[in-house]
């Protein structure tokens, strides 16, 4: 029996269509899914596709871009055919997203409690009264101090780790079923980075959320996901649980992002980084796209474009060197 | 805020005092005086002049005739005309000011009603028709100089159509009450489209760019990210932010566009401020001439002023400065 589901996402394309007719393959053909509780995480270097796979799946694509096709359900419902009216029903309050730079995501001229309260009197209906308690609650659920006062300030007045509450405050003022929070403390001071990744896991337990973490720090993948889809030139590449990934990783990318990862014991000498740059969006390279950069390569990779292949029931990669069906020789 | 408030008024009272110095210095390096021209007028003695010159205190030193202009000044004693014998230049300038004023403030209502919705409606429909046309209008409207546009709606929308007066500010009929402002306004429609006409065209322009801006800005990705509607999205958390500049740009052009309608004043001969100026140049009635320019003055200081007010109101970034 198939085990339940919250989010399925299937052969996702998001295309950005460019002058001169240039299309950026921002998000490739992508397909996984999350289960009830499950903390998923995405990494991947920067222009992969991450946070366009995430607004695609919030269908908040700006032009030039566009969701070309796939299939995108939500407990089985299928997002994509939504009404602009519909969707917005089902944005911050059924999937609700958390984004990567606090001092610019909440609005300049209104208050911390007229932000959270809009979302509730929106999706919950509250009245102005319930909405102003309502929100300080919410506050002190992320855990900022003052809140009653709090709510009267601009966020200008507060610091970025709190207005990063403020926002994972907001994101969980409808209890959504799906948090995305798109690296959510790379702009933050490190000493609080932790305190909001803990934060927004002690809160996916207590309303019972799954959670869909964008992020380039394997540290953080190790100590929070339990799932893992690395992503590459706007496709996965490899999928695996954590534990799976990080003992036996199959990508020669993921090798690669593992290689990069300072190592405790081994300081700085095991500290290497992937040759090469991220080819653009629009002009990725024939077969492989991971072919410009990649150790391994050979000759098909440069002809043929490698498919994802089910490894173990766990496990799944897209590379050549796995076309037997993971028997490297 | 209240300190900031009045930090601000302030620093209004040296900068008012630089203004009156410079107003003084100007006029007193302009050559000439009001009895220059008709020295040569055969039939009076010279000395006749010299006598006056010396009663109105034009041969004191020039500091002093400062501090006594200053200080008259101050005292809302803007002294009386050459030209106008026994005038006090307050009497002349204050209806006509007020008309000035209304019809600044008309002309601003225009470009807002006009620029504001259309620069939005651009910015949400970006290359649209309408979109394409309002950038045809905006370069129109800044190459088209205002006297010319007031002489050709006045040939088209007054003399061919009849549909507007083409000058003064009231028939004469209509005294009072809701007839004359009936009135009134009918008689601003054409000077009041000519003096905001580049300003409609600018501020169109600039409202679009801001608007296309704050659309894409973080903090409108969050609110659709919150499910929050399109009204919402635009009316409110867009709408807000852009148009904090917008206004406060226009507070500190107010001053400018009450001296843009001295020309506009002479197409449509309404009697405002700006004909009494021209007036008072072609007599050198340097009181009048004065007086104006310094008002002026402190109507863009003024504007400046409620200007950096509203601003520091409506945006609470700068609020604790
Ligand atoms: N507005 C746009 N116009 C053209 N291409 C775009 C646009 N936005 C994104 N892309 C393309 O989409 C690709 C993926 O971008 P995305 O933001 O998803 O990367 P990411 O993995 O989130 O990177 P980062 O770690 O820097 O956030 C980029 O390489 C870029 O080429
Ligand atoms: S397919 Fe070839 S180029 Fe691509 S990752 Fe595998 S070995 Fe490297
Ligand atoms: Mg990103």
């Amino acid at each position: 029996m198939k085990q339940k589901t919250i989010l399925d996402v299937k052969q996702l394309q998001t295309y950005f269509y460019l002058e001169a007719d240039r299309v950026a393959k921002a998000v490739d053909d992508i397909t996984f899914s999350i289960h009830p509780g499950e903390t998923v995480a995405l990494v991947g270097e920067s222009g992969s596709g991450k946070s366009m796979a995430a607004l695609s799946i919030m269908q908040l694509i700006r032009k030039p871009g566009r969701i070309k096709q796939g299939s995108i359900r939500l407990e089985g419902k299928e997002l994509l055919q939504l009404t602009n009216r519909q969707m917005a029903q089902i944005r911050g309050k059924d999937i609700a997203m958390i984004f990567q730079e606090p001092m610019t995501a909440l609005n300049p001229v209104y208050t911390i409690g007229n932000q959270i309260g809009e979302i509730l009197r929106k999706h919950q209906g509250l009245n102005r009264q319930q909405a102003k308690q309502e929100a300080i609650n919410l506050l002190q659920t992320v855990g900022i101090p003052r809140a009653t006062e709090i709510i009267h300030e601009h966020p200008h007045q507060l610091s970025g780790g709190m207005r990063q509450r403020v926002m994972i405050a907001m994101a969980i003022a409808c209890k959504p079923k799906l948090l995305i929070a798109d690296e959510p403390t790379t702009a933050l001071d490190v000493t609080i980075q932790a305190q909001i990744l803990d934060l927004l896991m002690q809160l996916k337990e207590q309303f019972h959320m799954s959670l869909l973490l964008i992020t380039h720090d394997l540290g953080v993948v190790s100590e929070y996901a339990d799932r893992v889809i690395v992503m590459y030139g706007g496709q996965m590449v490899e999928e695996a649980a954590v534990k799976e990934l990080l003992q036996n990783p199959k990508h020669p990318y993921t090798d690669g992002l593992l290689a990069s990862l300072p190592n405790m014991e081994e300081h700085a000498e095991r500290l290497g980084t992937i040759r090469g740059t991220v080819p653009p969006a629009y002009a990725y390279p024939a077969g492989c796209r991971f072919s410009t950069r990649c150790p391994a390569v050979m000759d098909i990779c440069h002809v043929k474009a490698p498919s994802l292949k089910q490894l173990t029931p766990e496990h799944q990669v897209r590379c050549h060197l796995y076309a037997n069906g993971g028997d490297l020789s | 805020m209240y300190a900031y408030t009045i930090r601000r008024v302030l620093i209004f009272i040296p900068m008012l005092i630089m203004l009156s110095i410079i107003v003084f210095g100007l006029a007193k390096a302009a050559p000439g005086d009001p009895f220059t021209g008709k020295i040569l007028d055969p039939t009076v003695d010279p000395e006749v002049f010299e006598q006056q010159r010396e009663a109105l205190g034009l041969n004191d030193p020039i500091p002093v005739q400062y501090a006594r202009w200053a200080s008259a000044m101050a005292t809302g004693d803007f002294g009386t005309s050459m030209y106008y014998k026994g005038k006090s230049v307050q009497s002349l300038i204050q209806e006509r000011a007020l008309n000035t004023i209304y019809l600044g403030l008309f002309s601003l209502a225009i470009t807002i009603l006009v620029a504001i919705p259309i620069g939005m409606y651009s910015a949400r429909n970006p290359y649209s028709l309408l979109d394409y046309s309002a950038t045809t209008f905006g370069f129109m409207g800044l190459a088209i100089p205002n006297f010319f546009f007031g002489l050709v709606a006045i040939y088209l929308l007054s003399i061919k159509l009849g549909w507007f007066p083409a000058q003064g500010t009231i028939s004469g009929t209509e005294i009072g009450g809701w007839e004359e402002w009936k009135s009134r306004l009918h008689h601003m429609v054409l000077p009041g489209i000519t003096l905001g006409l580049a300003g409609t065209a600018s501020y169109m322009r600039y409202m679009r760019s801001e608007m296309l801006d704050v659309l894409k800005s973080d903090y409108i990705r969050t609110a659709r990210a919150k499910g929050m509607g399109e009204r919402n999205i635009l009316y409110k958390q867009a709408l807000r932010n852009a148009i904090i500049p917008i206004i406060t740009l226009m507070g500190f052009e107010f001053g400018a566009l009450l001296s843009g309608a001295i020309i506009t004043e002479q197409v449509f001969n309404y009697p405002g401020i700006g004909t009494l100026f021209i007036n008072s140049i072609m007599n050198r009635d340097y009181p009048v001439i004065m007086a104006i320019t310094l008002l002026l003055g402190v109507a863009i200081l003024i504007g400046n002023l409620l200007a950096d007010i509203f601003y520091s109101l409506v945006d609470p970034r700068i609020r604790y400065d």
